[in-house]
């Protein structure tokens, strides 16, 4: 056992979506644990954060953190993890791009605090309690990780070798992966996007793409769209345009707009202004030529408004990893 | 804003088309018309060519305020670039609040080659709109 590379898995911020994403490997799981010595995942194994620290420097082969930074602890254990580690992989979008978790970044943390202990309809908090990093009882001191004011990337807190995108990552780009370091394939540049393509996910998706022009928007719930044209060219707000390809298109195949999961594609900073971008320039022009200036904004504005909330739907796991962050007021 | 000059002078980023605002902004020049110093000029092809994401680096760089300016409906060099600059620029300020950005921080406008006047007028009227609201409040 001793012999074999360890390898190690993190969550931080996330939801257990990532370790199910390795557990997805099946019966390939085997080869892995035939690879490596999988030594530390405290969602499946017993091992604790005093047997990494008992570790010499490095003696970890790779270690796959999942999760954003949210709290102390998760800082912590990104520092622990990276000084133990040759290969830190950001392992999922919480990881990568903050992902779910990072959307709060939208607000401030009093807000959430306010939103989550007190306002919630189903809280019944009489002596308006918040948490607190320490507290005093007779016993003696309790701590609590702190609360960050803003959710991170595992990449702004530490050194990151490489990132595997996904919401989660799909097993077979996982498999890519380990399968490739298991055969001794020589590694990428230090920083690259593994597990995934470079391209939007439209390169993988099979619909058929004609002339965007979209007079009208809907939500999922007010159409079922047809099942060969584009999703976008039906009005519907596939982010597949904006999005990196890698996952095999899964979500458009089966009449779902994709949402973004896998993050920006190659050389995009933003993926929220990109999807701005590619939205703003498909829709249909024809009906706003000849109107007057001041009626071209209520024109766009009355399509826009079909939909609620864009930063959110832009931005869904792509906040933390973003120009701006969150807000920035 | 320094220590010795407590007025707040805001740092606004103007992106102007090349076709016909730089050459509005030119005329104003050339005629010597006085407006304020506020703003950074851009000159981009078409104002079609404004990704998104350079408003957002704008702000995220500091600046207090992005304008851009467009040719008329109609005018623009390559037909339709305009257009879509303008679909952009209403969706981006849709997400505008969310990042805690005012909407008159980020403004469009069309100006012709030969709108010196308009021009001036739209770059004063921004400057004193962005320094009235101050600068953008730092992280929370």
């Amino acid at each position: 056992m001793a012999d074999k590379p360890k390898l190690s898995m993190y969550w931080a911020a996330s939801c257990g979506g990532c370790e199910v994403a390795l557990v997805n490997l099946n019966e390939k799981i085997l080869d892995v644990d035939a690879a490596f010595d999988f030594m530390f995942c405290p969602c499946l194994l017993d091992t604790k954060k005093k047997d990494i620290e008992a570790l010499p420097d490095g003696a970890i082969a790779i270690t796959l953190f999942n999760g954003a930074i949210r709290t102390a602890e998760n800082e912590e254990m990104a520092h622990l993890l990276r000084k133990k580690s040759q290969v830190l992989i950001a392992f999922g979008s919480c990881s990568a791009e903050g992902c779910i978790p990072g959307l709060a970044n939208f607000h401030s943390r009093d807000a959430l605090m306010k939103a989550v202990y007190l306002d919630n309809p189903t809280i019944d908090n009489p002596g308006r309690i918040l948490p607190q990093p320490e507290t005093k009882v007779p016993e003696g001191m309790l701590h609590i990780p702190v609360f960050f004011d803003k959710v991170r990337t595992l990449a702004e807190v530490t050194d990151v070798d490489f990132f595997i995108p996904g919401c989660p990552p799909e097993p077979h780009q996982i498999w890519n992966v380990v399968s490739a370091v298991v055969a001794g394939a020589p590694l990428p540049p230090k920083g690259s996007v593994i597990g995934a393509g470079r391209s939007a996910v439209c390169e993988e998706c099979d619909r058929k793409k004609e002339d965007k022009k979209i007079s009208r928007l809907f939500r999922t719930y007010e159409i079922i769209p047809e099942r060969e044209p584009c999703l976008l060219e039906q009005g519907l707000i596939c982010m597949g345009i904006a999005t990196r390809d890698g996952c095999g298109a899964l979500c458009p195949k089966v009449n779902m707009p994709c949402t973004g999961c896998y993050g920006p594609p190659e050389g995009v900073m933003d993926q929220g202004a990109k999807m701005v971008a590619a939205l703003g320039s498909i829709i249909d022009i024809g009906d706003t030529k000849g109107l007057a200036e001041e009626e071209i904004y209520q024109r766009i504005d009355a399509i826009l408004g079909a939909i609620p909330d864009y930063a959110g739907m832009f931005y869904k796991y792509s906040l933390p990893g973003s120009i701006l962050k969150g807000r920035i007021a | 804003m320094t220590a010795d000059n407590p007025v707040f002078e805001p740092r606004i980023i103007g992106f102007l088309c090349n076709w016909c605002s730089y050459a509005g902004a030119d005329k104003a020049g050339t005629a010597q018309n006085l407006y304020p110093p506020n703003v950074d000029v851009i000159r981009v092809m078409c104002s079609g060519r404004i990704d998104p994401q350079f408003v957002l680096k704008a702000f995220e760089q500091g600046a207090d305020g992005v304008l851009i300016l467009a040719c008329h409906p109609g005018d623009c060099h390559y037909k339709e670039g305009n257009y879509r600059a303008v679909q952009r620029y209403r969706l981006l300020l849709q997400m505008m609040e969310s990042f805690g950005i005012e909407k008159e921080r980020c403004r469009f406008d069309f100006v012709s080659a030969g709108e010196g006047d308009k021009f001036v007028n739209v770059i004063t009227d921004m400057v004193n709109t962005v320094r009235a609201m101050g600068p953008v409040k730092s992280p929370v």
